[in-house]
């Protein structure tokens, strides 16, 4: 009996494309890789999935006094060592300003937008300098005094976000190498295998015998 | 009461849809996987519960 021709490329059986490009996708944007290999209802999934979580980790850690999104911040000094980034990063692009910010902070500088993702100061007297022009400036806050603002959503904020992170690694690994397949139901009716509904990966060249 | 708890609830949800959709391609076999995965959890977290919430009242009484 002739086989059957090849499935076309799209749908459940699209192709994994490029897995290096696909899984830096992945991890720049939530969905973003899967977006690249034509896995759309996925991608949407992820996309909403992750980055909701992440921002609704955000918005718990934001407040007028505190700033906006104080629970993402790169920090590795003496006494504050957030090590919840290492998995905040995972997210991607949405976590990235907080490495400009500290960046910024590191160089005196005032931290922008309301100290979105800024570390907060160690000590009060710690540069940046206050802006006399705004006294309220959430820039000047210490960690304890954010920690005090936002009180249990400090926790909450950091551990959603923190999360969010974390699962858009499973993410990349699935833009990367694909689901990862259960085992075959067996037909029935005739004991045959039918096929997973798997992405089609490239396929190994049959090893010919010496 | 504390109501921190309901937090864990939209987490459950979201950790039993990626990890789902780490197993399957298409979306209903994804859904039905992370009904599956959620109700295993939160069964998990509530016997959890109730033997913490025991202990409680053992020394309470």
């Amino acid at each position: 009996m002739p086989e059957s021709p090849e499935p076309p490329a799209v749908g459940p059986q699209a192709h994994l494309k490029d897995p290096l490009v696909a899984s830096v996708l992945a991890w720049l944007v939530p969905g973003l890789g899967h977006l690249y290999q034509g896995r759309y209802p996925k991608a949407a999934l992820l996309f909403v999935s992750i980055l909701g979580t992440f921002l609704y980790g955000l918005f718990l850690g934001s407040d007028q006094q505190a700033g906006w999104g104080r629970v993402v911040y790169f920090s590795f000094r003496q006494n504050d060592v957030r090590l919840y980034y290492l998995c905040q990063i995972g997210v991607g692009l949405p976590a990235l300003p907080a490495l400009v910010q500290a960046d910024l902070v590191h160089r005196g500088k005032r931290p922008f937008c309301h100290a979105l993702m800024a570390p907060p100061k160690l000590h009060a007297g710690d540069p940046p300098q206050p802006d006399p022009k705004n006294p309220d400036d959430p820039g000047q806050q210490t960690c304890g005094d954010v920690v005090r603002s936002l009180a249990r959503f400090f926790e909450l904020g950091s551990l959603y976000t923190a999360i969010a992170g974390l699962l858009n690694v499973l993410a990349i690994y699935d833009a990367c190498c694909g689901p990862v397949l259960p085992e075959p139901a067996k037909d029935k009716d005739n004991g045959d295998e039918t096929k997973p509904d798997g992405p089609k990966r490239k396929e190994e060249p049959a090893e010919t015998p010496a | 009461m504390n109501n921190d708890l309901w937090y864990a609830l939209p987490l459950v949800v979201v950790a039993s849809l990626v990890y789902a959709a780490t197993r399957h391609e298409r979306i209903g076999p994804i859904l039905r996987h992370a009904v599956r995965i959620a109700v295993w959890i939160l069964g998990f977290m509530g016997i959890i519960f109730v033997v913490l919430w025991g202990v409680v009242w053992l020394v309470d009484h």
